[in-house]
């Protein structure tokens, strides 16, 4: 089993992307091939991230320096615990959503390239996870920046044209803040190697709490974090769904897994007041997030919406920043991607049923479509946090850890937001499932063809929250050790 | 000169941010990428006029050099930077078709 050696396995999961993008290029006009060559790269995909998963689990950190250049001089890899967690939910979601877009998009649209961009953009979040390296760590954004800017633009459609277009320009400021903040780290380190960076930080001054915040805004705009969300709920009501769901799962949370990666402990001892700013952005993100769920009246609206609200219970753990708090955020990451990806999932199969998820012109729902109800209540139940679900593990570590370090407010704030989640997804069950049958007078929406596909995703995704939340100490256990490793520096 | 420099690009690219013309924007947003790399070469430390090669017969560098990895890092960044002004002309020309170049039609 010592095949391939630690060191081979780091670049693998990004050389599948990578193989697969390229592949599918000669192919992109042939709908059946790029279809087949795309499903089985997501599956390759899937079996790397998990043998690096099974690989790191021991407490081993992947490391690969590329060409053998010596550390700060090549391109390195490295992927501890948490990276590969995050290699494993990216390759899982990347395969569910692979198969949703494959069944609910417009062949159109698949035509124009899809299936390239969307394993370039995979490629990007992948690079992102097994780097060791801030300035790779900036290449990787841009990479998957640039691929999701492409595959937003592809419907060609005025709204969803004008909503990439806000997007774009916000994540490129993002890009010159992570910039500056990499040039002013480069001075004081002379190096952008994570495990070099930690062991240099903690003895330098006067420049850091710029470079800390240069590189706050940068990932806090990717995150979609409390007062820099608007991009988000601009761009996202007005893609695909299908494409959305992989968008939502995985691209905000890119940004938070670099928080949690780079604001590892030295560099916070040199800018005192950061976790109380944290904390209250935290909070700010969470409520602003959920009030905003709480007024929309389209599914894809109140979905996008509680993407910011989640955030903030993730930058709730980071901000507590002990063991627990860190692990809780990891925790919250790997469950989080899978629900939220499958909630969009489920607004396209609505879409696919309907044409539209406008609550107003949804009724009996649960009448009609047992299974999408049954679907649709399970994962909305884990969003809220309801045992046995996932959600309800997630919030539970983020909750507990919030009052162990002495934070009653952000406690309270967070089942406030809890209570509130409830209620706008109690919104669409009572307005789109609820309502009875002799309201309706629309057809009774059917899945046609290969549109019919789209349950499986749904299937398995939702299979993944209940196992989680039945098997959470598992999950729970890895995401300590990888929080210890954070915090112990990428050492 | 390189933080006034610097400072001086920051401010224009802003400036141009902040405009309702979309092509302003594009510039602002490709000023600031050059705002950036410059401070990143600045915060390198420059060392004018000697390049980093290890003299014949020598196994080291005996004396202070020009640092190459900023300039290995902002040759990335002005490629990625050139690709991705190139994708935004492109996306925002394509946004504001038959809806004048101006932003305040592009909401909504």
């Amino acid at each position: 089993m010592n095949w391939p050696t630690n060191a081979a396995l780091a670049p693998w999961a990004l050389i599948v992307c990578l193989a697969t993008a390229v592949a599918l290029i000669p192919f992109r006009r042939s709908l059946v091939i790029s279809r087949g060559l795309s499903l089985v790269g997501s599956l390759a995909l899937l079996a790397v991230s998990l043998l690096v998963l099974g690989r790191v689990l021991p407490g081993d950190v992947l490391r690969m320096q590329a060409g053998s250049w010596i550390a700060p001089f090549g391109i390195s890899f490295a992927i501890d615990t948490l990276g590969a967690l995050m290699l494993v939910v990216t390759a899982v979601v990347g395969l569910c959503g692979n198969i949703a877009a494959q069944a609910t998009l417009d062949p159109s649209i698949e035509k124009r390239s899809f299936h390239v961009f969307y394993h370039f953009l995979l490629m990007g979040c992948v690079g992102a996870f097994s780097t060791g390296d801030l300035f790779n760590l900036y290449v990787w954004f841009e990479v998957l920046l640039i691929a999701s800017f492409v595959l937003s633009a592809l419907s060609k459609e005025s709204p969803a044209l004008i909503g990439t277009v806000k997007y774009v320009s916000l994540s490129l400021v993002s890009s010159f803040f992570f910039l500056i903040g990499l040039g002013i780290l480069y001075n004081a380190a002379g190096s952008l190697q994570m495990a070099d960076l930690s062991a240099v930080l903690a003895t330098q001054g006067r420049l850091m709490p710029i470079a800390a915040i240069s590189l706050f805004m940068a990932f806090a705009i990717k995150a979609g974090s409390f007062p820099l969300f608007q991009w988000l709920p601009a761009t996202y009501p007005r893609l695909p769904s299908a494409i959305v769901a992989v968008f939502a799962g995985l691209l905000t949370k890119v940004g938070m897994y670099a928080l949690i990666r780079v604001f590892s402990a030295p560099l916070l001892q040199v800018f005192p007041h950061f976790h109380g700013i944290v904390l209250v952005l935290a909070m700010g993100t969470m409520l602003v997030g959920v009030l905003l769920a709480v007024i929309q009246n389209d599914i894809k609206k109140i979905l996008s919406a509680h993407i910011i609200s989640q955030i903030g219970y993730m930058l709730l753990g980071f901000a507590i920043h002990t063991t627990t708090g860190v692990a809780a955020a990891v925790f919250y990451l790997f469950h989080h991607i899978i629900v939220k990806a499958n909630l969009f999932l489920i607004a396209a199969w609505i879409e696919a049923l309907y044409g539209h998820c406008e609550l107003k012109k949804l009724h009996a729902l649960r009448a009609r479509h047992h299974f999408l109800a049954i679907s649709f209540a399970i994962s909305a139940l884990s969003l809220i946090g309801i045992p046995p679900l996932s959600g309800f593990s997630a919030k539970f570590f983020t909750l507990s850890a919030a009052l162990e370090a002495g934070h009653p407010l952000a406690f309270f704030v967070a089942l406030a937001v809890g209570a509130l989640t409830l209620f706008s997804m109690a919104k669409i069950w009572s307005e789109a499932f609820w309502t009875p049958t002799d309201a309706a007078h629309s057809p009774v929406g059917q899945l046609r063809g290969r549109a019919r596909w789209i349950v499986l995703p749904v299937i398995l995704l939702n299979a993944w929250t209940l196992w989680l939340g039945l098997n959470f100490q598992v999950v729970w256990k890895i995401s300590v050790q990888a929080a210890d490793q954070i915090l112990g520096g990428l050492s | 000169m390189a933080p006034l420099l610097c400072a001086l690009l920051v401010a224009a690219g802003l400036w141009l941010l902040l405009s309702r013309s979309w092509l302003s924007i594009v510039f602002g947003l490709a000023l600031l990428g050059h705002a950036a790399n410059l401070f990143i070469l600045a915060m390198g430390g420059l060392t004018v006029g000697r390049a980093p090669i290890i003299p014949s017969g020598a196994s080291v560098l005996n004396s202070p050099t020009a640092d190459p990895i900023p300039q290995a890092l902002i040759l990335t960044a002005i490629v990625i930077g050139f690709g991705m002004q190139a994708l935004l002309l492109v996306l925002f020309s394509l946004a504001a078709r038959g809806q004048g170049g101006d932003t305040d039609e592009l909401a909504d």
